[in-house]
This record gives C-alpha cells, sequence and structure tokens, in this order.
C-alpha cells in the first residue's frame, strides 16, 4: 500500500475540480457568486518512494498552495514564510515568487508549477546549499582595517532589497551546467555591491579572489558591468 | 564497539527487533537508537540519533539568534546554531520601520528620555533594569550595527538619518516629538538580517539549517542542550552544549488574522512549557493599527512618522480626540483601540464599514518613493491601491508578542518563586521576541523590537562569556535524553485520527480571533478558554498524511501546531484572568489600570495594596501538556533601574498621548 496512493490521477483531477479561488482576493477583485474552477498542475515527486515517477497531479499563487495543502493533499511540500524570498519556484515556465505571483484569473488556462530548475529535493522544495556557498565564497561582510573605529560614511544604497531567492540564477543555462564554478548572477551582483561599498577598506583584494574567475559566457569579463546596468535599468524602469 | 554494545544491551530488553545503530558522523559516534517496528509499511521507521557536543547551542537564526551566535564564536566558543528556517528567512526580514536609538543625529537627544519613553510604553509592566540595559545600550549597538555594513539611510551630511515614530518623546514626555527611529528606507529588517548574516560568515558558527528543533535536553532542572529533527533526511540530533540560547520568535500564527509570518509558531515558548517552566505575559499581545485589510500585512508605522494619517468614514483625522499630543503617533495600543472604536461607532470605511484608511496621498511622491518604497509595492500588490492617489484600507492586526519566556536583564532565564525570587535556570537563556525581560511590558513601541534583538543577543553571548570559558567539559547527560519528543514524532507521523491538521490549526486561530481579540470581555474569554480546552483535547484525534521522513511539511506543520496550542491556551487563559486594562490587554468589564497605589489621585495617604490585591505584577503561566490544563502564579514587576544615579527610575503615573 503505498502511502501516496491517495493520490492517484482520478482523485487529482476530481480534487482539482473542486478548487475555489481563495477570499485572499477579495480585495482586489469581485469573486463571482459561483465558484472559479481553476485548475492546478503541479510537480509533486516523493524520494521516499523508490520508483517513484513525477506525477502532474490535477490569487497569489501561494494562497492556492496552502489550500491544496490544508484541503487536498498534505503531502505537498514546499517552502514558505514571509517576505523573504524562500517560496522561489517556476510558475509557468518563469521562476518568480508564489507569494508574489498572483493568479491569473482565467480559468480555462492551467498553471504549471515547477521546483527552480536543476535544484529540486523534493516536490516543489529546491536544493540550495551551493548557492549559499557560492554566497559565502565573496565575503559578503564590510572589512575595515582598523575596527576599532566608529565610521559615519555616506553609503550608495544599491540591491537592498536582494533575498536569495535564486530565481535569476536558476533561470540561467550556464549556471544549470557549471553551476559549480560559475557564481552566478544572483552571487555576481551581490559581489557587485560590496566592491561599491565605499566602507569597506579591502575593495583591492576582493577581485583577486579566486571565486571571481571569469563566468563561462561569451564576452565574460564585462558581465560585472553588464549585470549593473541591466541592474540600474530595471530599478529606473520600477521607480 | 562498546558503545554498539551497551546500545544492544540497554535496549534488547524494552523493545523487539532492535536494530544496530548507524554509522558514525563527524563529531560523535551514535551509541543510541530508538526503533519502533510497524507492518504495512515500506518506509524505514528507524530514527538513527546523531550526538553534537558544541560550547553553546542557539536555536533560531532570526536578529537575536543570529547576534548571539556569532557574539559567541567571536568570543571563542564553539557553538551551533540550529534553526528550522535559512537565516534571512526569518521573520526579523519583514520588519519595516526601524531601530531606536538616541544618537542625536536630528535634534539633541538623552537615552534616559528614551528609558522614560519606553518604561511608560509598556504601562509601567517592564522591567526597569532591563529597559534601563537597552536603551543605554542602544547607540552603541546601532552605531556597530553601521559598522557592519548595514545601509542606512543618510540625512545630507551622511549621518544616519531618525524618523519619528509612536511614543517616542524629548525631555521625559515635555519637549514633543522625538526623532530617534534609524531605518533603512522602509526595509530595516531585511537590511539588518542581510548584514546580521553576512557578517556571520566570518566566524566558524555551525549552521544546522532546517533542522526543527523539538525539545530542550533538561535534567534535574538544568539545560544540558537540545534534541532536533533534521528536516532534509529525518535524522534526530542532539546538540549537547552547557549554554542553550532560546531566539525563535513569536506566535502571531495561533489568531486568524495576523502579520506573521506561517513561520511563527512560538517552538522556543512551547519547549520551555514542556520543560516545566513557565512562560510570562502572554496575554499581551499587540495588535499593530496598520496591517492591510484582508490581506493582513503590514503597513509600518514609519507612514505615519513620515507624516501619514488615518482618517475615519467621514475624513477626519480621528486620531486628534483620542491623543491630542501624539496623534497618529500615539502609542501602538491606543491607535489600535482608536481604530476598533470608531469602526464600532459606524465611521468604519468601506462598503462594510469595518476598517479604516490610511493616507499617504498628500505627501510629496518624492518622499514616498525614498522613505517608503517598500510599503507602495506591497499596497499595490495586496490591496491594489496606488498610495500617491488613494488611502489604504487598513485594520488592527496581531503583530507582536510582547511576552515570552522570562529572563533577567542578562538573558538568563528564571522561575519565580515569592519565597526564593528570582532564581535562574542554569544553561538556558533567551533573547528576542521568544524572551521578555521584560522590556516591553504591556505593549511595545514601536522600533524597540529590533533594539530588542541585538542588545539581547549580545547581552546573552557576554553572559556566557562571563559565566564559563570555551572548551569546558560536558556534565554527562541521560542515554535516552530526548526519547519523549521522538516519540511524540513518531506518533504524529503515523496519526491516523479523523481531524486534519489544517482543521484544528483554523478551530484554534477562530477562537483566539474572536474571543482575545483588541478588546476583551470577561463572559467572551471565559468562552474563548473553554472553547480553546476543546480545540487543545482534539489534538488527540489528529489525521496526517505523509508518512515519510524526508522533508515531511506535514509532520512540521503538526509539531508547530503543537507549539501553537500550548501558546493559545497561556494566552487565552492569562486574558480570562486579568481583571484590569493594561497597555495592550484591554477588558471592558474592567477599564482601569490596577496598580498598588491609585495614581490618578494624590498619593499622599494611599496605603500600598499588597501584591495579591493589584494588578501591576507579571503572569507567569505553565501548562499540564498532556491535559492543556494552564496555572497561574504571579511575580512582581523589577522598578528600579541599573544605576539609580546614572538613570532615574521612573514611577508610575496615568499613561496619556
Amino acid at each position: 500500500l503505498s502511502p501516496r496512493s491517495h493520490a492517484s490521477m482520478e482523485q487529482c483531477s476530481a480534487i482539482a475540480n473542486a478548487m475555489v479561488a481563495s477570499a485572499f482576493f477579495a480585495t482586489a477583485a469581485a469573486l463571482a457568486p459561483e465558484p472559479r474552477i481553476k485548475h492546478f498542475q503541479i510537480y509533486h515527486w516523493d524520494p521516499d518512494t523508490t520508483g517513484d515517477k513525477p506525477r502532474i497531479c490535477g490569487p497569489i499563487v501561494l494562497d492556492a498552495l496552502i489550500n491544496i495543502k490544508n484541503e487536498m493533499d498534505p503531502t505537498l511540500t514546499f517552502r514558505h514564510s514571509c517576505i523573504c524570498g524562500t517560496c522561489a519556484m517556476n510558475i509557468n515556465g518563469g521562476n518568480t515568487l508564489a507569494s508574489l505571483n498572483k493568479l491569473d484569473i482565467n480559468t480555462s488556462k492551467p498553471i504549471k508549477s515547477y521546483p527552480l530548475p536543476h535544484m529540486y529535493v523534493k516536490d516543489l522544495v529546491p536544493a540550495m546549499n551551493n548557492f549559499y556557498a557560492q554566497y559565502k565564497s565573496i565575503e559578503p561582510f564590510l572589512n575595515k582595517r582598523d575596527e576599532s573605529q566608529e565610521g559615519k560614511e555616506q553609503y550608495h544604497q544599491t540591491v537592498e532589497e536582494y533575498i536569495f531567492c535564486a530565481c535569476c540564477s536558476t533561470s540561467c543555462p550556464s549556471y544549470w551546467w557549471n553551476g559549480d564554478q560559475y557564481l552566478g548572477p544572483a552571487v555576481l551582483m551581490q559581489a557587485y555591491c560590496w566592491l561599491i561599498e565605499s566602507r569597506d577598506e579591502f575593495t583591492e583584494d576582493r577581485p583577486s579572489k579566486d571565486p571571481f574567475s571569469l563566468p563561462l559566457l561569451p564576452g565574460g569579463s564585462e558581465v560585472l558591468e553588464y549585470i549593473e546596468k541591466v541592474s540600474n535599468t530595471m530599478w529606473q524602469q520600477t521607480e | 564497539d562498546l558503545l554498539h554494545k551497551l546500545a544492544h544491551s540497554v535496549f534488547l530488553s524494552r523493545l523487539p527487533n532492535t536494530f544496530p545503530p548507524v554509522a558514525s558522523y563527524r563529531f560523535r559516534p551514535v551509541f543510541f537508537c530508538v526503533v519502533y517496528w510497524r507492518l504495512a509499511s515500506n518506509i524505514s521507521t528507524q530514527y538513527p540519533v546523531v550526538d553534537h557536543e558544541f560550547d553553546a547551542v542557539v536555536v533560531g537564526a532570526g536578529g537575536a539568534g543570529l547576534r548571539a551566535a556569532f557574539g559567541l564564536s567571536e568570543a571563542g566558543f564553539n557553538t551551533a546554531c540550529v534553526t528550522k528556517l535559512f537565516p534571512t528567512r526569518s521573520h526579523t526580514v519583514a520588519a519595516q520601520g526601524g531601530i531606536n536609538a538616541a544618537l542625536g543625529n536630528m535634534e539633541g537627544d538623552d537615552w534616559r528620555w528614551h528609558f522614560y519613553d519606553t518604561v511608560k510604553g509598556s504601562d509601567w509592566l517592564g522591567d526597569q533594569d532591563a529597559i534601563h540595559y537597552m536603551t543605554e545600550q542602544a547607540p552603541h549597538a546601532v552605531v556597530e550595527l553601521e559598522n557592519f555594513g548595514m545601509p542606512f539611510s543618510r540625512t545630507e551630511d551622511g549621518k544616519i538619518y531618525q524618523r519619528a515614530f509612536g511614543g517616542q518623546s524629548l525631555k521625559f514626555g515635555k519637549g514633543g516629538q522625538a526623532h530617534r527611529c534609524c531605518c533603512v528606507a522602509d526595509r530595516t529588517g531585511h537590511s539588518l538580517l542581510h548584514t546580521l548574516y553576512g557578517r556571520s560568515l566570518r566566524y566558524d558558527t555551525s549552521y544546522f539549517v532546517e533542522y526543527f528543533a523539538l525539545d530542550l535536553l533538561m535534567e534535574e532542572g538544568e539545560c544540558k542542550g537540545v534534541i532536533a529533527l533534521c528536516m532534509e533526511d529525518g535524522s534526530i540530533h542532539r546538540f549537547r552544549s552547557k549554554n542553550t540560547v532560546i531566539a525563535t520568535g513569536g506566535y502571531g500564527r495561533t489568531y486568524f488574522s495576523c502579520t506573521s509570518a506561517h513561520t511563527s509558531t512560538g517552538d522556543g515558548n512551547a519547549m520551555v512549557t514542556r520543560a516545566g517552566l513557565p512562560c510570562q505575559d502572554l496575554e499581551f499581545v499587540q495588535f499593530h493599527p496598520t496591517g492591510i485589510y484582508g490581506a493582513g500585512c503590514l503597513i509600518t508605522e514609519g507612514c505615519r512618522g513620515e507624516g501619514g494619517i488615518l482618517i475615519n468614514s467621514e475624513g477626519e483625522r480621528f486620531m486628534e480626540r483620542y491623543a491630542p499630543n501624539a496623534k497618529d503617533l500615539a502609542s501602538r495600543d491606543v491607535v489600535s483601540r482608536s481604530i476598533t472604536i470608531e469602526i464600532r461607532e459606524g465611521r468604519g470605511c468601506g462598503p462594510e464599514k469595518d476598517h479604516a484608511y490610511l493616507q499617504l496621498h498628500h505627501l510629496p511622491p518624492q518622499q514616498l518613493a525614498t522613505r517608503l518604497p517598500g510599503i507602495s509595492e506591497t499596497a499595490m500588490i495586496f490591496a491594489g491601491v496606488d498610495v500617491t492617489k488613494e488611502p489604504i484600507p487598513v485594520l488592527p492586526t496581531v503583530h507582536y508578542n510582547m511576552g515570552g519566556i522570562p529572563t533577567n536583564y542578562k538573558g538568563q532565564v528564571i522561575t519565580y518563586t515569592p519565597e526564593e525570587g528570582d532564581k535562574v535556570v542554569p544553561g538556558l537563556f533567551a533573547c528576542g521576541e521568544a524572551a521578555c525581560a521584560s522590556v516591553h511590558g504591556a505593549n511595545r513601541l514601536g522600533a524597540n523590537s529590533l533594539l530588542d534583538l541585538v542588545v539581547f543577543g549580545r547581552a546573552c553571548a557576554h553572559t556566557i562569556a562571563d559565566i564559563c570559558n570555551p572548551g569546558e567539559k560536558l556534565s554527562p547527560l541521560k542515554p535516552n535524553a530526548g526519547e519523549e519528543s521522538v516519540a511524540n514524532l513518531d506518533k504524529l507521523r503515523f496519526a491516523d485520527g479523523s481531524m486534519r491538521t489544517s482543521e484544528i490549526r483554523l478551530n484554534m486561530q477562530k477562537t483566539m480571533q474572536n474571543h482575545a481579540a483588541v478588546f476583551r470581555t470577561g463572559k467572551v474569554l471565559k468562552e474563548g478558554c473553554d472553547k480553546m480546552d476543546a480545540v487543545y483535547q482534539t489534538l488527540d484525534d489528529i489525521k496526517t498524511f505523509d508518512r515519510g521522513i524526508v522533508w515531511n511539511t506535514d509532520l512540521v506543520e503538526t509539531l508547530e501546531l503543537q507549539n501553537l496550542m500550548l501558546n493559545a491556551v497561556q494566552t487565552i487563559n492569562s486574558a480570562e484572568q486579568r481583571q484590569e486594562s493594561r497597555g495592550a490587554h484591554s477588558r471592558e468589564d474592567f477599564k482601569d489600570r490596577m496598580d498598588e497605589l491609585d495614581y490618578a489621585k494624590p498619593l499622599a495617604g494611599q496605603v500600598r495594596k499588597p501584591i495579591e490585591e493589584h494588578w501591576r505584577k507579571h503572569t507567569m503561566s505553565t501548562v499540564d501538556p498532556k491535559t492543556g490544563k494552564v496555572t497561574l502564579k504571579y511575580r512582581p514587576v523589577i522598578d528600579n533601574s541599573l544605576d539609580a544615579e546614572d538613570c532615574a527610575a521612573i514611577p508610575p503615573a496615568i499613561r496619556s498621548y
């Protein structure tokens, strides 16, 4: 008796058919009087069950996921907490945060939900260890020559919104194939942040460390500049 | 080999089908193995137990936990940090407003004025020695953070920008609004946590990420470590240590609508309760005045600090009536009550007339973009509102727990008896929202929590460094220590009752929301206590679905539900017993504060009431986990500061803004 037998295909479709959009969007869009059924296709794989094949079972997206876990299938596994970046997953082909991704209210299209590419552990949970180790390797802390001082210098505020969600790195094919050598856009962006930090006094030492070796992209040495430009353009657009 | 044989002989007589212990881990060989053999399941039910030894263990890696962990590593202690979340996912990241410190960048300031504001804000339930310690250390703590690299917002001349915040005044309340909240736009918590995390990577703290702490390992009243479940592979780990620091945060998820993360489940409070130790002042739950209506997401007090105002359905700035001096920047409990009264009297906004509006569109868009970018985005995503044009619909929402694990000002966990007074529990410390020092008393001022985290996180590290040395030998631990925790885990993993975890959780949340909200009455509270007791009993009938042991979030959420329940029963029972209104605990049937003297009248000639006859005292609650029965005792408030000459204590007075 497989522990997952209750989640058979037929049951999944039946369950999916019973799903109702979350009341979370009451303020954003008035709910129609009849329940509006939205089908979810979620990547579901249990490493405990040997030979288990990935099964596709049939508002903000995170609310829908929590609803499904509470009422239909409590074995669905995903990370979620608060506005912290932990719920990163692939929704309808794009890496994004489940807690910020609005449910598309067009009920004829299903939502396809997968874990971040190339990094999964179980269901929608990615393995983040390599990613965190790469972040540690760029020494993301302030270094002063004389640390008994109390400084109050002006700081250029960039990327303080950074949340370790790894969406960008896991969208990058170079990172998929060479994640052990290439730091990926996320960590490079943070490295840039520490390079321009005016209070840090070991700026010259930072690029000479091994992690700053050229990433595997054409035109590799300009990637830092490229990322800065992309980053600046995006912030200008959101403002 | 000897240890393997020992394990066999110890357990062979107790359980059938004993399995040999698993391979050794890098710190110690395994010598203990609990086995339950169940038929009809092809999933391994063996629980390999791995033992670790450290000089100090910190449970929780939010602001307080990280600060304690790397403070200890810096002092040379071999430290483990056990956390169920990756550090930057802790709820500290969501804090928006700022961190208070009397730096004096915007106008002349003195930490003693901050001390006065905090004592008054706590409605004289805060322990003044701990408040003295925190407010005096505040400027140093903030400059330290800045030196760690925290990117504070700046004034024109490059100093840390400080904004106005609720309940902060100059000259002991007589000099007008103080600007002492240091901030990073409206993402201070995010920035603080990331700065602390980055800094912590400099040290060799051992992080055990996504390890769910199950229970404390207590022997003869001393804490000898923690037992935890590794979520990634289902193994059990015992972290043996002379010093255990609990920094597990609050328990907002006992309520249906809260600003807290899904992971704010009061695990530390529950661990302490199961160890037979008391929790303090759990009835004091802060309702933040401005959570987004419907979503519950937080809109920071900083909005009002930058000039935002609260409006009722008549377009009136109603706070002028309730708090003529401080207006919208009165203390949070005052503002929450005001909004609730406005709604109750029919002046609520929206089609159901059930919320208030927070208006920001009278402020220059440039100011909104630089100082409040985060909430501009939050308001758009969760309420569909453009803050430069429309007001945000807001409602008081559960936000913070003033109560928690009782400690002294050094971070040591204490118990209390009238005969012996405060007594330290050896080996156990607590800091952050999980602790109750008590700096916040009956009500917390905004921007004092981030300060609380770093000051007391560091205090725990300093205290441990004062009382012991790195590398000290550990006292022996019973070989089967932690057995009950694993038995509980196994029971929940295979639970086959009739009620889902989510169902029982919802029942608990709805009960708390309906019976222990902003305004409380005796009859409604009593009903709530009875309902909560019934919900507690349904835990025996729980059903879980995921029988696996790898990343079993069904099991983890069920363990969290057990923890939430212990917090909820203490909260509602303490609230029902406390027959007065103080700070965030507001009783409609007992509207006044009941102190040892009536401070509304001249004190001359009054007789001081004994502690049994007044309510200016801490509640100390314990629970029998098997039955859910709550027992309440009381402890006096500490009214003297650390140094009367340096900083005079503030005698109680009537609290108005």
